[in-house]
């Protein structure tokens, strides 16, 4: 099984340490991963700016990068979703590419529903011992439909326990571009979450897309408050931030 | 109505840190959103009567035309006149032609949210008649000098009940009440002497029925209904999209729109009034009008965002949209707010007015799951981005940052040698703490967060290095 891991261009810039904890997941599902050395940015950014053409180019390179894998697997809901279920509306007038998109688009998948339901990964390598709340993000939960998985997955963690926060779907602000356009009613969000995250009693905030987690983090940070934001990657591998 | 939404931004920001309506807001999840999602288990298969609804609006959207038509037919056959309006202008001006005719000199209205797209109420009174609002909410808000709705089914949403005690007590000379149902029972008092003296009584229509030439009208406190029947002339006003192909169809609609709204099975009231007080009848209002109104939907429905005239106006977007929740109705600036008002007042008002509001969204599609005809609401958001984007409305640095980033990403090793030095400084900027406090430019991030910083090197650069090893035979 050849899984081309889309590292997601806030993962190689900002948490590398995600990428490799995919790696390390996808490895001992039994995968055989590729990283095609010349990928960026899934385009989502210029997308949602309402730039089409450029989100076309970049959208285009990465079919071209990834077509040739059985599976395609992003430890982000927001940039799996972007390829499955926004690629074929960029491309609605070239039944050419319209085919390879549709094509890709079966085989892309958010990391937490590639181990669980294609891999069927049955254990896994890291260990957390404490207690830990689950952030659903939203286009991995609306777009994607990751809600069970990642909680599956963190049920293998040896000495991990879950703390379900109040209001674990609701969005935590950050929106990409929106988070700078909109900094200040983002930060509210990301407040009203971090408050949760409090009342939770845990001792990590745990969630499946780095966007978030540099939104949760860097308001936890400017509140004072030194809680662990992990990605589920690291906390199912053990894997931190170097 | 006057538009502020380009001041979006400057009005958020102030409801932001305004306690007292930060207090209000938080009541939405009790009011609405845990009341819609305890009543959809009613229904057997609530997706799929999302489906259903979805398909006949859309019906009724791709042949409006002969709908339309079709309604004028039977509703004029049932002794009602049917007028269109292009303009909020010709609302105004065809509401005060039929006051005219008739002698009009005090109006009562029920709730219409398209009276206020046209500010129909000032131009009632500019014309020296008496007009009164019967909707508590509305009425609440008209005696405030007309403070503007925060909300398409709960305009007052915004409001105390202290604060209601304060402004009756002010408005209408009487003690300071203290409880709910006192208060209503006072606004009660004062509006049934309205109902009884007005001679004509004015209308929204949550749907008009083709089939039948009837309009429905879906409410909770009974003032329609008086509104509609007590006075001599009855004007219900709505848009062209709220027609309905059949009363079937509106049956359908009905077990979408009070559950999706307010949790309820059905709202207390559901007026089905349906042509003038004919020979023998005791009821209903000797004459009656329909105002069809244009006012930007034909544009709409011309362009890529036509899905949302498939609304209802059940206000699910907004009491489930995290950005309403915190901001509040009166940031958007105009009529409609929210998620289905982001799309609605640019295609009104004009995008260059209004571009803020398709932008100020996270596209977490809460709204979009919530819709009760799956509007794709964050879509529709994004095509507006574009037309945004296309028109070079955007402010410079925005699109600077937009092409930037992509003409960067479409080079490989460009951006491997850009990104190489970003995040080295990235680190650098970070220190010992590994966070950024400030960025230049990024004050939308760093104002309220640190940015958290990385570690300087990129996964790429690392697997890079990584392979080679491997392949070199040790790791």
């Amino acid at each position: 099984m050849r899984v081309g891991l889309f590292v997601t261009c806030l993962v190689d810039l900002m948490r590398p340490s995600v990428g490799f904890a995919a790696l390390r997941l996808l490895e001992a599902a039994g995968a055989t991963v590729v990283v095609p050395s010349t990928q960026t940015c899934c385009g989502q950014p210029a997308y949602n700016g309402g730039d089409r053409k450029d989100a076309r180019t970049l959208a285009a390179k990465l079919v071209a990068e990834f077509e040739d894998c059985d599976f395609l697997v992003a430890p982000s809901g927001s940039c799996s979703g972007m390829i499955r279920t926004h690629y074929a509306d960029l491309f609605a007038d070239d039944p050419a590419m319209s085919a390879r998109v549709s094509a890709l688009a079966a085989k892309t998948r958010e990391l937490t529903d590639f181990l669980v339901n294609d891999a069927q990964l049955d254990r896994v390598p890291g260990r957390f011992d404490g207690k830990v709340t689950y952030h659903d993000c939203c286009a991995g939960l609306r777009e994607m439909g990751t809600k069970r998985q990642p909680r599956v997955l963190l049920a293998k963690v040896p000495g991990l326990e879950l703390a379900e926060m109040a209001d674990c779907e609701t969005c935590c602000g950050f929106g990409g571009t929106f988070a700078l356009k909109f900094g200040e009613i983002s930060s509210r969000l990301a407040d009203n979450k971090c408050g949760h995250i409090a009342a939770s009693g845990a001792d990590a905030v745990v969630l499946g897309d780095v966007g978030c987690m540099l939104n949760i983090e860097g308001r936890l940070r400017r509140l004072g408050n030194d809680k662990q934001v992990l990605h589920v990657a690291e906390v199912l591998t053990g894997e931190r931030p170097g | 109505m006057q538009v502020a939404s380009m001041h979006f931004k400057a009005r958020a920001h102030a409801n932001l840190h305004d306690e007292r309506l930060q207090s209000k807001l938080k009541r939405l999840e009790a009011k609405f959103v845990a009341k819609r999602r305890a009543s959809l288990h009613e229904v057997d298969d609530f997706e799929a009567t999302r489906e259903a609804g979805k398909a006949i609006r859309n019906r009724a959207l791709e042949n409006l035309d002969v709908w339309l038509e079709a309604f004028e037919r039977t509703a004029t056959a049932r002794g009602a006149t049917v007028l269109f309006a292009e303009t909020p202008a010709d609302i105004n001006a065809l509401v005060l032609g039929i006051a005219a005719r008739h002698r009009v000199q005090k109006i009562i209205k029920s709730k219409s949210m398209v009276s206020e797209e046209s500010a129909l109420d000032h131009a009632i009174e500019a014309a020296g008649m008496t007009v009164v609002e019967t909707d508590l909410g509305e009425y609440i808000l008209q005696i405030n000098n007309y403070e503007p709705p925060s909300h398409i089914i709960g305009p007052a949403l915004h409001k105390s009940k202290e604060e209601v005690a304060e402004l009756f007590h002010r408005k209408h000379g009487t003690p300071v009440k203290t409880g709910i149902e006192e208060l209503c029972h006072e606004a009660r008092g004062v509006l049934r002497q309205h109902y009884l003296t007005a001679d004509m009584g004015i209308s929204g229509g949550n749907f008009f029925v083709a089939e039948t030439g009837s309009v429905v009208l879906v409410t909770n406190e009974g003032n329609a209904t008086l509104a509609t029947t007590l006075p001599k002339v009855h004007v219900a006003i709505s848009g062209i999209e709220k027609i309905v192909p059949t009363l079937e169809d509106v049956a359908t609609l009905m077990r979408l729109l009070p559950r999706s709204a307010t949790g309820q099975s059905i709202s207390n009231y559901v007026d089905v009034l349906t042509g003038r007080k004919g020979e023998g009848e005791f009821h209903g209002a000797e004459h009656m009008y329909f105002i069809v109104v244009d006012c930007g939907r034909t544009e709409v429905l011309a362009s890529d965002v036509r899905d949302a005239l498939r609304c209802i106006r059940c206000g699910a977007c907004m009491n489930h949209c995290p950005v309403y929740q915190n901001v509040g109705g009166h940031a958007y600036g105009w009529v409609y707010p929210g998620p289905i008002g982001s799309i609605l007042t640019p295609m009104y008002v004009g995008l260059e007015k209004a571009q803020d509001l398709p932008a100020a969204s996270t596209m977490c599609n809460q709204c979009g799951v919530v819709c009760p005809v799956k509007i794709p609401l964050p879509d529709l958001q994004r095509k507006l981005r574009e037309h945004a984007f296309e028109r070079r409305l955007r402010p410079w640095y925005e699109r600077l940052g937009h092409v930037a980033w992509s003409s960067m990403a479409q080079r490989p090793a460009f951006y491997t040698l850009a990104t190489r030095l970003l995040v080295r400084i990235m680190k650098a900027m970070g220190g010992k703490q590994r966070l950024i406090h400030r960025i230049p430019f990024a004050g939308g991030w760093t104002d309220g967060r640190d940015m958290p910083a990385p570690p300087g090197r990129t996964f790429r650069d690392q697997y890079r290095q990584l392979s080679r090893q491997r392949q070199g035979g040790g790791r």
